[in-house]
């Protein structure tokens, strides 16, 4: 057993806990905050993705103890009010999902990944600041699997809520 | 998964005190955690060493830069210096895994991760790395991923890591601490061919402590890392290439520098390739020599004979691309 320290969607938690418990089973299980998915437990399939001090993690390959001391947000935390998220909104509007189940942790990976910047492993020229274009998405997101295969509605909600394209609305509008 | 202790160590040398038999180091947790999971790991202890402090990335005054074992795998690709002066590494480790891993792992964890042959992460297979003595299925069985060179009757498995791979062309040094005190590992030299005991993948002693990963100024010369895998990402190497070219204003090849991934039980320095490039003219009769120099080692597996011509052309093509 352990002691554990966490803070989860802005509420501070102490726990006493089976060392071996992921962050996932956790949230899941203990804080029953089910939103965060188990897809496969190693790491493979991102639906169990949250974000850690802000980085997005898969937290089934995480150990809650290792967590001693962090801030965890997950889907349920990400709104942070009674509204949505932008990202989650874009999801809506793009339909970017048909079953829903990898959506709580496609959604915490887009709003971890746009936070981070930099090159990818596609990225041309390694010294720029990409354009973040659908390829660009489409690597970036590789952790997270869908298995409905929403992902042409998926990299749409991201390029609306990243900004880099038109909002569906206003390309109807034009059209 | 077996009960066990966690303590997270403060320091390098709190981290070494608590060391016992049947303790593991833990960092970024992406592959101790999972193979815990699946019973192939069974430690009594953890001790935590993903937050100690040997997280930055400095320059070294004769130019070259130390990177700290406890970077995250995404602060190293994404490092303005790495990406300008060792790009062969930020693409390795931006190749590597997904983003959310990429944020846990650390680059101590990435160089000893572990093989991903199959039988070896399952308990209920027979595998001389898992359980010494027991024999080895992949060699009947299914290798089609596996070792082509260096590898041995008793092991074919290879090894995972890319960032490893850039690491060995760039002659890193990796520095570690242990309680017979402090030494510094040449790579390629800290991973070990199978020979009769795969089971140890390194050179290092048990409780010994990676603390930092220095790399000499990176050689002049342009550079890459590619990447041949079964699907565009998230997905772990058939056969990669870490390489450097420089070619001198007569058309002769200066420097070379040429490491393969998913080939070997350990990231492979092309050392006969380069041999036979530098001093030759650049050229594709000069690429395809170099990479005929390399391959005559291969002993390739029924399965995976594929990786030969896979690594030929790899060799052959990217150097066409260094080439201006
Ligand atoms: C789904 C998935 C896909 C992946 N794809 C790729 C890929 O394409 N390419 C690739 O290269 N990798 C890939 N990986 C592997 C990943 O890069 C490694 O799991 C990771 O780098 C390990 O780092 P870690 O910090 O999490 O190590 P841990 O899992 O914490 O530890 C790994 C090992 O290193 C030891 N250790 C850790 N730190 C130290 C230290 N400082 N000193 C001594 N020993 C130490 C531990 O005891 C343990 O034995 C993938 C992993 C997953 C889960
Ligand atoms: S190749 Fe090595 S790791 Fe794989 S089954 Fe054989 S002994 Fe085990
Ligand atoms: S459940 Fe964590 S990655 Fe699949
Ligand atoms: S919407 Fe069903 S798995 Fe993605």
């Amino acid at each position: 057993m352990a002691f554990l320290t966490v803070q989860v969607n802005d509420v501070e938690h102490h726990l006493d806990l089976d060392t071996r418990t992921s962050l996932l089973d956790l949230l899941r299980e203990r804080l029953r905050l089910t939103g965060s998915k188990k897809g496969c437990d190693h790491g493979q399939c991102g639906s169990c993705t949250v974000l850690v001090d802000g980085r997005r993690v898969n937290s089934c390959l995480l150990l809650a103890v290792a967590c001693d001391g962090s801030q965890v947000t997950t889907v349920e935390g990400l709104a942070g009010g009674d509204g949505l998220h932008p990202v989650q909104e874009a999801f809506i509007e793009q339909d970017a999902f048909q079953c829903g189940y990898c959506t709580p942790g496609q959604l915490c990976s887009v709003v971890g990944m746009l936070d981070e910047g930099g090159p990818s492993a596609i990225t041309e020229d390694l010294s720029t600041e990409p354009v973040l274009d659908a390829a660009e998405i489409r690597e970036r997101m590789s952790g997270n699997l869908c298995r409905c295969g929403a992902y042409v509605n998926i990299v749409a909600a991201i390029e609306q809520a990243a900004g880099v394209a038109a909002p569906v609305a206003q390309a109807e509008a034009v059209r | 998964m077996r009960p066990f202790d966690y303590v997270r160590a403060g320091d390098g040398r709190q981290a070494v005190g608590l060391h016992e038999p049947g303790t593991m180091y833990l960092a970024g947790g992406t592959n101790l955690v999972d193979l815990m999971r699946l019973g192939v790991a069974e430690p009594d202890r953890l001790v935590d060493v993903g937050r100690l402090p040997y997280d930055r990335i400095e320059p070294v005054p004769d130019g070259g830069v130390r990177i700290g074992a406890t970077v995250r795998n995404s602060d190293l690709g994404a490092h303005p210096d790495i990406r300008r002066r060792y790009p062969m590494l930020a693409r390795a480790v931006l190749s590597g895994a997904s983003g959310q891993v990429r944020n846990m792992a650390t680059v101590g964890g990435n160089l000893l991760q572990r093989t991903r042959c199959g039988y070896f992460q399952d308990v209920s297979k027979p595998c001389n790395k898992r359980a010494p003595g027991t024999g080895c299925p992949a060699i009947p069985g299914e290798h089609h991923n596996l070792a082509i060179v260096g590898h041995s009757d008793s092991c074919v498995a290879t090894h995972p890591s890319d960032m490893a791979v850039a690491l060995t062309a760039l002659d890193a040094r990796v520095h570690v601490t242990g309680t017979g005190g402090d030494r510094v590992v040449p790579m390629p030299g800290l991973h070990r061919l199978p020979g009769t005991d795969p089971q140890r993948d390194t050179v290092l002693e048990p409780g010994e402590l990676i603390t930092t990963v220095e790399l000499p100024a990176p050689p002049v010369g342009r550079s890459t890392y590619r990447k041949v895998r079964e699907r565009a990402s998230f997905a772990f190497a058939l056969v990669s290439i870490a390489a450097l070219l420089d070619i001198d204003s007569d058309g002769i090849v200066r420097e070379c520098r040429l490491a393969l991934g998913g080939v070997a039980h350990v990231p492979w320095r092309a050392a006969r390739a380069e041999d036979a490039l530098i001093g030759s003219v650049a050229g594709e009769e000069a690429y395809a020599a170099a990479a005929d120099a390399e391959l005559a080692l291969a002993r390739p597996l029924p399965r995976n004979a594929y990786k030969v011509a896979l690594a030929r052309n790899l060799i052959t093509s990217t150097l066409r691309e260094l080439a201006p």
